[in-house]
């Protein structure tokens, strides 16, 4: 049995279809978590109509030049991880796993900016909650923006975790040899994952940092 | 055929004994039977909430339970038939167990993926049921803030957190089958030879994977209200309640397609089998199903006629609406079309199917009520709607499953059912059905509300009569229970094919090895070839590759 | 044939007549279809039975024009049952400009009702017949629905917002009302009666009872107490607009949008009064939320319609 027939499943009729009941799988599962931020972001449009001015009070106690980096790391991380898909295609095992590597630590330098960011937004009383303190006229939308802020980027945050996590285990299959030239499908998988958490926070950050800023 | 020789044969079901075969599988086939079990669990539960509230509505006063128990089972009704029954039914248990064989694949695409969903249903299942025996919640299953987000002192969290990981068996079932149809059909079955079982599981699918998400993330919105305090629907704290409807009717509404499109699958199964003919109209019925789940994700506003929605909204709604009943109707003549000229038998899945057809065009003609607008005004939050949704849920869904366990289960079990039983149950399920819904009708227009613990004494005839035939009802649905477990043991032997079916599924023995063919079949008809011979329809290829 | 229940409820306004058409239309259009349908499983089942267990019907794949058919026809149907409620549903959202306002407020599990000469009642409402009866409608707490059965309308009361429902009683006696949006423990309990009484009986009960204080004046005392007069003179002041035939105008905001000075604006406007600014004037209004109830809104707003006619006297 080839090397390439080795990771056929007993299922399939070939790689071929195998590796392409994969990636549609994928881009199906995609069009899923669209649907599940959508939700969200159909919400915030709505207040974001309604409150503006709130919206745009608000959004300025946000830390633009953090947010900013964050968005820097982010596309950088999505570099590194496609370069990662560019080496398992290549069979190149260690730029494969230093890659991966890599964009484990962006995403772990984006997470811990974050961190910090909720940190400041605690101490200065902008979690949503009975500590939270606006000014009050503004105080009920404001504190509805920063709900969304936080459920936004925090639903964003279960996603980088998440896909650190799949990283992770792609750096210890890596490391056993288990992709190839001809069978790297787990890379590329989660490639498109990393990519479009990556695409949902570029949405994220100018609709949340940037309401109602002039440069 | 007979028992010894099923015994030497190797099939899916003695391929291996013992309880972590059954728990680790990922054979579709046994997956589908962990799904039956855990639906039929949670279908008498639900039945259960069901009984109390029937006994409780036979007198006017509240004298059985106190309200805020009535509020209790009524949500718990809901939640568990809805997610935990209607939602998962057919698709997990017919549609694992033959989408993969229909189409002549060895599995579905992704095997293991198939077993997470049954773990993460059992999980999502073991929260509510965790919740209900907490104390219950009392929000209705529909969830509406500011009540289930601020007031309700019940256990919603808990009730919420269930449904939200439950959804993720759906959407991952649904993945599964959009990618084995798209990729994993047989040699020579193209899309317009797939049996109409498949093509609308492909539409309930699209459903399953862009509206369970919305719920999803409105669950989890109400969620973190309830626990952080979020203002998002709050008014007090400038949210806007409304805006709940909304997301929460944009998965709700589909999702009722959810339920039915998959019935409607396997009734054209039943209509073609038992007339011996392709079905009338194929084509059209196959596009009626993808019409409807489109259209379906158009219409979430015909809930919220009287919700303080703007009336130009409204008449939009209400026009969408009248659209989605077309392809419904259109499959409804397409069906009974096809009797004609037929060989028609009636066996009990028949009955079923005929049963469907009836009670579903009762039903969708209700819906046309409710979708029109100066009726609406009054009908909307009364019993009509009660009656309208268990004329499709039950008389439509739950009938085309019964239908479907009934076709299949000599395909599932190698062993027929007794069908003098079969068709006394169905006799008695159909008549109970009726006795218990169509006094609602009545009931709804004259301005019984839903979800009313106590009511005025002029209601009381026709509530009883409701709860007379409900019990008639559950005599119907406790009665396969018995028999097709008996049959288990004491059912005659099934052949591969005792219908004379056409399905890919009825050529190869039952019970089906775990490849489900020996032979990777090639297709050369399309489906319900009834005018020709099975032999001239599929031919057999290359060895099953393992 | 008096079966000692009702199966049909009572026609009380001048809507239910024109609801139960359209209702039996559709009655008709189903039991049509549904005869159709039954009609032919039953008489296909029959003659087309299996008589041999060989038999091999002639295949028929379909037949376009039947589909066709069978597509138009019913969306016909569905057009005239769309078009007719529409226009229903259109007349039960606006009511005649005549209509006597009367304000209600739900909260669990009670509604409260008060008449513009200052006339409470709970749970029961009192209503002339032949005059068409506009409800000014809002929630205390979660969403209610207040529902007529025998006048054939509802409408959700929500908190934080107004909703309105209109009727013209056409019949004396009393009707239930039933709150008919689940709401929590005693939802089924939140019920009452509506009494439609002949004009000048209703006009006695007017009088008859505890006399109140008008809304208009209610509302004009509590103006005074929370000193919106500071602001909001005739002629206008720096601070604040002039409330003078303020209601019903399109008002021009800040940031260049437009908003009808209808009652959810006005009690946006005391309770948030940030939200919508009007064009010209300073963010200075200070918020009355927690301040003034929903019935002394509901007084508020009765008093600062009433300008309108003020000012027409005045000017």
């Amino acid at each position: 049995m080839s090397k390439v027939e080795a990771f056929r499943q007993h299922h399939f009729e070939d790689v071929e279809q195998q590796h392409e009941a994969s990636w549609l799988g994928m881009w199906v599962f995609l069009a899923t978590e669209v649907m599940f931020f959508g939700g969200m972001f159909a919400c915030y449009f709505v207040y974001r109509h309604w409150y503006l001015q709130a919206f745009a009070s608000a959004s300025n106690h946000l830390d633009v030049l953090l947010g900013g980096i964050n968005t820097a790391v982010l596309i950088c991380s999505s570099f590194t991880m496609a370069l990662a898909v560019h080496s398992a295609e290549t069979a190149r095992r260690k730029p494969l796993i230093a890659f991966l590597l890599l964009t484990i630590v962006l995403g772990l330098l984006f997470l811990g900016i974050k961190f910090y960011e909720y940190h400041t937004k605690f101490e200065e009383h902008l979690v949503p909650g009975s500590s939270f303190r606006f000014e009050a006229s503004l105080a009920r939308p404001a504190e509805i923006f920063f709900s969304f802020y936080f459920a936004m980027t925090g639903m964003h945050a279960v996603h980088m975790i998440i896909g650190i996590g799949l990283l992770t285990a792609l750096i210890f299959k890596a490391r056993r040899g288990r992709f190839s030239a001809a069978y790297h499908t787990p890379v590329e998988l989660t490639g498109l994952y990393w990519h479009f958490v990556d695409i949902v926070w570029i949405f994220l950050f100018p609709l949340l940092y940037l309401v109602g800023r002039h440069l | 055929m007979n028992l010894s020789e099923i015994e030497r044969r190797e099939h899916y079901l003695n391929v291996n004994y013992g309880i972590r075969s059954w728990l680790f599988t990922t054979d579709h086939k046994r997956i589908a039977w962990l799904y039956l079990l855990s639906v039929t669990l949670f279908f008498f539960i639900g039945g259960l909430f069901a009984t109390l509230m029937r006994i409780e509505l036979m007198t006017p006063q509240g004298d059985l339970v106190q309200a805020e128990t009535y509020n209790k089972l009524f949500t718990m009704h809901g939640v568990t038939m809805i997610f935990f029954f209607l939602v998962p039914s057919i698709p997990a248990v017919l549609g694992n167990f033959l989408v993969p064989m229909m189409i002549g694949a060895r599995d579905l695409a992704f095997p293991r993926l198939n077993l997470a969903s049954w773990y993460i249903f059992i999980i999502g299942g073991a929260f509510t049921l965790m919740a209900a025996a907490a104390g219950g919640v009392d929000t209705g299953w529909t969830f509406y803030t500011p009540y289930s987000s601020i007031y309700s002192n019940t256990h919603v969290v808990l009730t919420v957190v269930g449904v939200f990981i439950t959804g993720f068996s759906s959407i991952l079932t649904g993945l599964n089958f959009i990618v084995t149809i798209h990729k994993m059909r047989a040699p020579g079955m193209t899309w317009f030879r797939l049996p109409l079982f498949i093509w609308a599981h492909y539409a309930t699918s699209i459903i399953f994977v862009l509206g369970t998400p919305v719920i999803a993330i409105t669950l989890l919105l109400v969620g973190l209200e309830r626990i952080f305090r979020l203002g998002i629907f709050d008014p007090a704290l400038g949210g806007d309640p409304v805006l709940f409807q909304h997301l929460f009717w944009f998965y709700s509404h589909p999702a009722v397609y959810i339920m039915v499109l998959p019935a409607m699958g396997v009734v054209s199964e039943l209509i073609a089998c038992f007339s011996r003919k392709r079905i009338f109209g194929y084509s059209v019925v196959a596009f009626a199903s993808l019409g409807i789940a489109v259209i379906g994700f158009l219409v979430w506003g015909h809930h919220m006629f009287v919700s303080g929605q703007s009336v130009h909204a409204g008449m939009v709604f209400s026009f969408l609406s009248m659209v989605v009943a077309i392809p419904s109707a259109i499959k409804v003549f397409n069906w009974t079309a096809t009797l004609y000229k037929g060989s028609i038998s009636y066996d009990a899945p028949m009955l079923y199917a005929l049963g469907f057809i009836g009670l579903f065009t009762i039903g969708g003609l209700t819906g046309l009520f409710l979708a029109t607008l100066g009726i609406n005004v009054h009908v909307h939050d009364t019993y009509f709607v009660v009656a309208h949704f268990h004329y499709i849920m039950v008389g439509g869904a739950v009938m085309g499953y019964l239908g479907g366990i009934h076709f299949w289960w000599p395909k599932m079990t190698g062993r027929t059912y007794p069908e003098i039983w079969a068709r006394l149950a169905a006799l008695i399920i159909f008549i109970g059905f009726n006795l218990t819904f169509f006094p609602q009708f009545v009931l709804g227009y004259l301005g019984m509300p839903r979800r009313y613990h106590v009511y005025p004494p002029e209601f009381q005839v026709l509530n009883v009569m409701s709860t007379a035939g409900a019990s008639i009802l559950a005599v119907g649905y406790l009665l396969p229970l018995l028999y097709l477990v008996w049959s288990l043991r004491y059912g005659a032997v099934a052949g591969a094919n005792p219908w004379r079916a056409r399905g890919l599924e009825w050529q190869t023995p039952s019970p089906p090895p775990t490849e489900n063919f020996e032979r990777t079949p090639i297709v050369t008809e399309g489906a319900y070839a009834y005018e020709k011979d099975p032999e001239e329809i599929y031919s057999l290829g290359k060895p099953a590759h393992v | 044939m008096d079966l000692g229940f009702p199966l049909f409820p009572e026609q009380a306004s001048t809507m239910a007549s024109r609801v139960d058409a359209l209702f039996f239309f559709l009655v008709a259009v189903s039991v049509f279809f549904v005869a159709l349908i039954f009609l032919a499983i039953f008489v296909f089942a029959v003659k087309y039975r299996r008589r041999a267990e060989d038999e091999r019907p002639e295949p028929i794949e379909g037949k376009l024009w039947l589909e066709v058919a069978w597509s138009v026809i019913p969306f016909g149907l569905t057009m005239v049952m769309f078009v007719w409620g529409a226009i229903i549903f259109f007349d039960i959202y606006n009511p005649p400009d005549d209509a006597l306002e009367i304000s209600i407020v739900g909260r669990q599990w009670m509604w409260k009702a008060q008449h513009p000469t200052g006339q409470s009642e709970i749970n029961e409402l009192h209503v002339p017949l032949g005059q068409p009866v506009k409800l000014m409608m809002t929630s205390e707490d979660v969403i209610h629905d207040f529902y007529l059965p025998a006048f054939r309308v509802k409408q959700d009361v929500l908190p934080g917002r107004y909703t309105s429902v209109w009727f013209e009683a056409t019949k004396a006696g009393v009707y239930q009302l039933f709150c008919a949006e689940y709401c929590g423990t005693q939802h089924s309990g939140m019920i009452g009666r509506v009494v439609a009484l002949e004009p000048a009986q209703f006009e006695k009960w007017l009088s008859g009872g505890a006399t109140g204080v008008s809304m208009i004046d209610q509302g004009a005392s509590l103006f005074k107490r929370f000193g919106c007069e500071t602001c909001h003179r005739a002629g206008g002041t720096n601070q604040g607009p002039s409330l003078a035939g303020l209601f019903g105008k399109t008002v021009k905001l800040q940031g260049g949008n437009t908003v009808t000075a209808d009652e959810n604006y006005i009690r946006e406007s005391i309770l948030d009064p940030r939200a919508k600014i009007v064009a010209g004037y300073q963010p200075i209004m200070p918020t009355f939320k927690g301040l003034v109830s929903e019935e002394g809104l509901l007084q508020l707003i009765a008093y600062i319609k009433s300008l309108n006619t003020a000012e027409r006297k005045t000017s």
